[in-house]
């Protein structure tokens, strides 16, 4: 009767994933006016960034490959992922860190890392569909936007579970040195702000002179926002999702490595 | 009015005090802010490496936009800035304890977070500013320094003014917070650059509806003695604080009636 066996634990541990990553997506569903609030935000941002842009393009015609077409759907697909890939700050595990709740998380028998990748792969589809769909419909209902081909659609699909995964390897590390400091907020605005500017979110990166825009394409903050935007607009290489890939390792590894060096010596507050 | 500013400086200079206490923590904080707030400015300067001109304007003036509506807005963040986190008040029915004590609601909530670091930012306005005014080369007039220097309190008075009206929407939904950052940082965001290059129907609501045009648009016009692109009665160039007196009392009409709404979360 070794049907009726308990599962393999690789298929347990695949469940658990599951059921973390329907928690990340219950967290923010649960909160349906803050999502509509947000959206409101995103589109008003959206529409000023839009005639920022349109206004450089009264004097070009083309701008580091993008047209003016190219431009504004940047900025209407930047406003859409800007929860999806979390830009701003993110501080749960910080928080977590700094009030001893990492203990308890420690003494599971889950890896904190693999948790929060989990829960995070459930709360950015959320966050694509219901943050990110309706400011782009009304991008598209009052510019003119690029509309990627089918086979474009499926690799931004991928490109953008890959910006998920790199934006949180870079949020997991800049978390992590709540365990060394009373306050990560320098960090923080820091991290923030890099993260802003690099990631093109604030200007495309195809607007930057070219050696910026080399040093910044390389950065993992581009991996996080600039490369699906590339996709959809049909102007990625194939090196910027090897690239993807590459963060996404690197990223996830390092979290590992300044994770592991920190709990060693681990010495909770109170608790 | 009198005693409440009195009231006022009293709780501010105490927090003032608290923050001072930890010198060398407050000054990296204050350098921090500055240096960050200068990658803002950096945007400005990439869109302008791929154009002489935006719309009809140049860098240096664009920088002094930008300048004029960081300043107001940085001490209008300063003064109120607080506000952000007023839905969590609402929400956690700590509200109540501000309507029991005697004093304006308003006036606690304005008093009760004073962040000096916040500074950080009118100081980097104040160097893009001089930039601006060094590059320019104003044909200064008495006239040009008092709308200038009269500006920046009219702009900090309608920044306050949309914060705080549009913070009154957490009386009714208390999940707004993301809505009314689409008025205040939106609403320093379309300052900081010409309202001509912005669709019609969008200038009309976000420029003179909320009165956001009136923050640097129309007095750098007259400072800088631009020809309106937008060819309006000059007349506005110089209602900034008449527009910013008219705000601050509409909000706090606005704030009056949304008080009178509140229905405790029970905290």
């Amino acid at each position: 009767m070794r049907e009726n066996a308990e599962p393999a634990p690789r298929v347990a541990a695949v469940r658990v994933d599951w059921e973390i990553a329907k928690r990340g997506w219950r967290r923010y569903a649960a909160y349906p006016w803050a999502t509509a609030a947000g959206v409101f935000t995103n589109t008003v941002f959206g529409f000023l960034q839009a005639y920022i842009l349109l206004a450089v393009y009264r004097h070009r015609t083309n701008v580091g490959g993008y047209d003016a077409h190219d431009a504004v759907t940047y900025v209407w697909l930047a406003q859409s992922l800007i929860m999806t890939v979390y830009i701003f700050g993110w501080t749960e595990l910080s928080q977590r860190i700094r009030d001893g709740s990492i203990a308890t998380d420690l003494s599971r028998p889950l890896d904190p890392q693999r948790y929060w990748l989990a829960f995070d792969l459930g709360r950015a589809p959320y966050h694509l569909i219901f943050r990110g769909l309706l400011p782009f419909v009304v991008g598209g209902l009052v510019f003119r936007l690029h509309y990627p081909r089918p086979l474009d659609v499926l690799l931004f699909v991928v490109s953008v579970a890959l910006a998920v995964v790199v934006s949180l390897g870079v949020r997991f590390l800049y978390n992590l040195p709540a365990f060394w400091l009373l306050d990560i907020r320098g960090v923080l605005i820091l991290a923030v702000a890099a993260n802003l500017f690099f990631s093109g979110m604030i200007v495309p990166i195809a607007f930057f002179p070219h050696w910026l825009g080399d040093v910044a394409r390389l950065l993992p903050f581009a991996s996080a926002l600039q490369t699906p935007v590339d996709v959809w607009l049909g102007q990625s290489h194939p090196w910027q999702l090897v690239l993807q890939v590459a963060w996404a390792v690197v990223l996830l590894g390092a979290g590992r490595l300044v994770l592991r060096r920190a709990t060693r010596k681990l010495v909770v507050q109170g608790g | 009015v009198a005693d409440g500013i009195a009231v006022w400086r009293r709780l501010v200079a105490a927090q003032v005090r608290s923050q001072l206490q930890y010198r060398l923590s407050f000054a990296l904080e204050l350098v921090g802010v500055f240096t960050i707030a200068f990658l803002d400015f950096l945007a400005v300067l990439v869109i302008f490496h791929n154009t002489p001109r935006l719309a009809e304007w140049s860098v240096q003036e664009v920088a002094f936009l930008y300048a004029l509506s960081s300043i107001s807005f940085a001490f209008t963040d300063l003064a109120i800035g607080h506000l952000d986190l007023f839905p969590q008040l609402i929400r956690d029915g700590n509200f109540d304890i501000l309507l029991v004590r005697p004093r304006g609601t308003l006036l606690q909530v304005a008093a009760s977070d004073f962040q000096l670091r916040r500074l950080g930012k009118a100081a980097q306005g104040a160097v893009v500013l001089v930039y601006a005014l060094a590059a320019l080369h104003v044909h200064w007039t008495v006239a040009r320094v008092v709308v200038l220097i009269v500006s920046i309190p009219a702009g900090v008075l309608i920044f306050a003014s949309v914060w705080i009206v549009f913070a009154c929407v957490a009386f009714w939904a208390v999940d707004s917070g993301e809505f009314t950052n689409a008025f205040t940082y939106g609403g320093n965001f379309l300052a900081q650059y010409p309202i001509d290059i912005y669709g019609a129907w969008l200038r009309r609501f976000l420029a003179y509806l909320v009165p956001l045009a009136f923050v640097c648009y129309f007095p750098a016009l007259f400072v800088l003695g631009k020809p309106d692109p937008l060819g309006l009665p000059h007349v506005l160039q110089f209602l900034s604080p008449a527009v910013a007196l008219a705000a601050l009392s509409a909000a706090v009409a606005a704030w009056r009636v949304a008080v009178r709404h509140y229905r405790s979360a029970g905290g």
